[in-house]
């Protein structure tokens, strides 16, 4: 009875389906497959490809994307903070462009450094400027700053995204966006100046497996650059634990010049190398296949990132 | 299989209500059933009302008797402002329980069972993805005790699908319903003056139309579709977005540290925030509503779409107060109206279902065929008790039958039946009907 009942569920679902002009009988089948009490063993949703052409239309009486992504906070701050700094401050130079896919999802994986990071505007702000498509990047950000007021207000904005396997599956699956991942994430930013350009570990390589999961390429970037413009002398435990920050770093300017001299950064020449994309044909699953992956991008960057540093002549000249 | 016989828990909840009405609609049922521990709030005409508890024996008894095949639960309680704690208790967890205990059995007649769950499930984090999957857990324990109640209903609601496998379980999670006529603590937050937020955070949110509601629990009883389904409109607005096309002023008077010693201030003041409502205000919630798009469900707004009814309907508010009188169930008029042989129901029913169902509410035996006998029966009786009519009884009752009844009935006998002599006589009748028919100067 059961099997008997579950195929006659079958064509109804699947008439139904068709009926309402979804079209796909292939979901017909997979839905009575799905159990109430079925365990989320991974993070990660695995549907079938269908369900891509059922994400929400675009509004356009809407300001903001579903993600709280805001044009116009983006905008302002684009044409005047990040304007500025891309341009006169840090004299960004862009390198390999061209390996940034224009259509499709991609996964670009940068090296992270300073205080309070100056790297990711720079690389979103490059492939705005020099993309021939200038696509728009998500960032992906660590879950604390949703829980931080302010931080949690204003960073969806901007176009960050906290780091959830499920959030980058969908951006770069289902909405086939590019998503800039820090492995190395705030061990980067807060590792001290003597320790610049040398990247730490890349967590547990879940970037790769993400990339795997979603079938998109890994496009390797280098910055060189926000080591010196943000260097951290050392951190003061104490205020660390008192304001509830990820670290309270002492930098040239902060905190003696007040808090916000945090973003008080030096002068310092950036060049932006973007490598070329690294396609992946290993299974998701397989942790050591995915450890040696993420390996081999760190010591990719980490080369290139040697070979920069070497020609360059002046730290704030280039 | 098509649902044939339905029991509505809950039916005097909003969505019990909403739903059975909808239904009744519905050529294809047979039997609504609607049972609860209170009056129902909405005028039902086919809808037959039991008040019971949640004693799963009573229940039990019901759904032998009347051979139910659908259970639709619609009864949890995911608002912790609507009743206390204790009592949501009672009726989320209990209630769930003896419900599922009186569905299952070895020789339960029960073949599907919708279960209305809530968002709540999840809960809102800080490492929340920023849209919930039906496949994913909430990240961490439940913390308030209306999330821990759903959590439990949940689970004895899966455990009962795993139990009996040969009942299609569908659990539907919606969203945060806004609409003209449901009050949650979330419309009464909009419906301040300015909305209170907590500073330094703008919470993304989504909501479902009431009648998207209604629209989901339709689509999943009139398909089989076991599993877990969201139901949350297209779109996710941050709670500013909200507040700007509600129209309203925005408070950010909740302190980011210290959240909830402010808000018992706020009780104080007479402003009530859920627990549930502070995480979500901080946090906000998505949830990826494809799943169920994908088996065909149309949604009539977008969550977008959805704020701006809302928004029309505060405006009206102040001019519609107290214009529609609420309907008031009194038992003995209730059982006159569906009973009694006086009153004309043919009239009383709007003409697209004059065509096939009958006010009268479906009975087995003698009940039934006492009813053809007075002369009131219509053909809603057609899809259970008219197959047990001889040629020469139907002949008799023809006689009473509305000229649009006829007809219909002479289509229903051609496709089911094609018994030569009642077609006849029904032409017959309808020539007698025709001189004084409606073509009439």
């Amino acid at each position: 009875m059961p099997t008997a009942g579950r195929s006659t569920l079958d064509a109804d679902a699947a008439a139904a389906t068709e009926a309402a002009g979804a079209g796909d009988p292939s979901r017909g089948e997979e839905a009575p497959a799905r159990e109430p009490s079925s365990p989320a063993s991974t993070a990660v949703a695995r549907r079938g490809p269908d369900l891509r052409r059922h994400l929400p239309g675009l509004e356009t009486d809407r300001r903001l994307t579903d993600w709280g992504r805001s044009e116009r906070v983006e905008g302002l701050v684009d044409r005047t903070l990040v304007d500025f700094l891309y341009r006169y401050w840090f004299r960004c130079e862009v390198e390999g462009i061209e390996n940034v896919p224009a259509t499709g999802g991609a996964l670009l994986v940068s090296n992270h450094a300073g205080a309070l990071p100056p790297d990711a505007a720079m690389v979103a702000k490059a492939l705005r400027e020099e993309h021939p498509y200038a696509r728009p990047l998500n960032i992906k950000v660590e879950h604390f700053f949703k829980g931080y007021p302010g931080l949690s207000m204003l960073l969806p904005k901007l176009g960050c995204v906290a780091a959830h396997p499920a959030n980058v599956h969908r951006l770069l699956y289902d909405e086939e966006a590019l998503v800039l991942v820090f492995p190395e994430g705030q061990k980067g930013t807060r590792k001290l100046y003597k320790d610049r350009y040398r990247l730490r570990r890349f967590g547990r390589g879940g970037f790769v497996a993400s990339a795997v999961r979603a079938g998109v390429p890994i496009v390797p970037v280098c910055v060189m650059g926000a080591e010196e413009a943000a260097p951290i002398f050392a951190h003061l435990r104490l205020l660390e634990r008192l304001t509830g920050l990820l670290y309270f770093p002492l930098t040239p300017t902060f905190p003696d010049f007040g808090l916000t001299r945090m973003a008080g950064y030096l002068p310092a020449k950036f060049r932006i190398r973007f490598l070329e994309p690294i396609e992946l044909d290993i299974s998701p699953d397989d942790r050591g296949a995915v450890h040696t992956a993420a390996e081999s991008v760190r010591a990719r960057i980490q080369e290139n990132l040697f070979e920069m540093v070497g020609e360059r002549d002046s730290i704030w000249l280039g | 299989m098509p649902s044939r016989r339905v029991l509505i828990t809950g039916l005097s909840t909003y969505w019990g209500g909403r739903l059975a009405e909808a239904l009744e609609g519905s050529d294809e049922l047979e039997t609504i059933i609607g049972v609860d521990s209170r009056d129902p709030t909405r005028e039902l005409e086919r809808t037959e009302f039991v008040r019971v508890g949640t004693q799963h024996s009573l229940l039990r008894r019901i759904v032998e008797a009347a051979e139910i095949d659908t259970v639709v639960d619609t009864r949890l309680i995911v608002d912790s402002v609507a009743t206390s704690a204790a009592r949501a208790h009672e009726n989320n967890v209990i209630g769930t329980m003896n419900i599922l205990a009186a569905c299952g059995g070895p020789n339960s007649s029960v073949r599907k069972l919708v279960f209305k769950s809530s968002a709540h499930y999840y809960g809102c984090h800080q490492d929340d993805p920023a849209f919930f999957t039906e496949d994913m857990e909430r990240p961490h324990p439940p913390r308030t005790p209306l999330e821990r109640d759903i959590l439990e209903a949940e689970a004895a609601v899966a455990d009962f699908a795993e139990k009996n496998p040969d009942v299609s379980v569908t659990i539907l999670r919606f969203a945060n319903v806004l609409g003209s006529s449901v009050k949650t603590s979330h419309t009464a937050l909009f419906d301040l003056p300015a909305v209170p937020m907590v500073l330094g955070f703008d919470p993304r949110y989504q909501f479902v139309h009431e009648d998207d509601v209604v629209g989901a629990l339709e689509h999943v009883l009139n398909q089989s579709l076991p599993g877990v389904f969201n139901v949350a409109a297209d779109g996710v607005l941050a709670l500013t977005e909200v507040i700007d096309l509600l129209g309203k002023r925005i408070a950010p008077v909740l302190p980011p540290w210290g959240t909830g010693l402010a808000a018992a201030a706020l009780r104080r003041a007479g402003v009530v925030i859920s627990p549930e409502m502070l995480t979500q205000l901080r946090f906000g919630r998505g949830l990826d509503n494809r799943l169920l798009k994908a088996t065909g469900f149309r949604y009539r707004y977008t969550t977008r779409e959805t704020v701006l009814k809302l928004a029309e309907h505060m405006r009206l508010a102040p001019i519609l107060r107290g214009a529609a009188a609420p309907y008031r169930y009194e038992r003995e008029v209730e059982e006159f109206l569906r009973r009694s042989p006086n009153v004309r129901r043919s009239g009383r029913r709007p003409p697209e279902r004059a065509d096939g169902h009958g006010v009268l509410p479906e009975r087995t035996g003698e009940a039934h065929a006492a009813d053809r006998g007075d002369g009131s029966a219509e053909l809603g009786g057609a899809s259970a008790g008219y197959e047990d009519l001889e040629a020469g009884e139907l002949a008799v009752l023809l006689g009473s039958l509305e000229t649009d009844d006829l007809i219909a009935l002479r289509e229903h006998e051609r496709t089911a039946h094609r018994r030569p002599d009642v077609l006849a006589a029904i032409d017959d009748a309808l020539g007698r009907a025709e001189p004084a028919g409606p073509d009439e100067p």
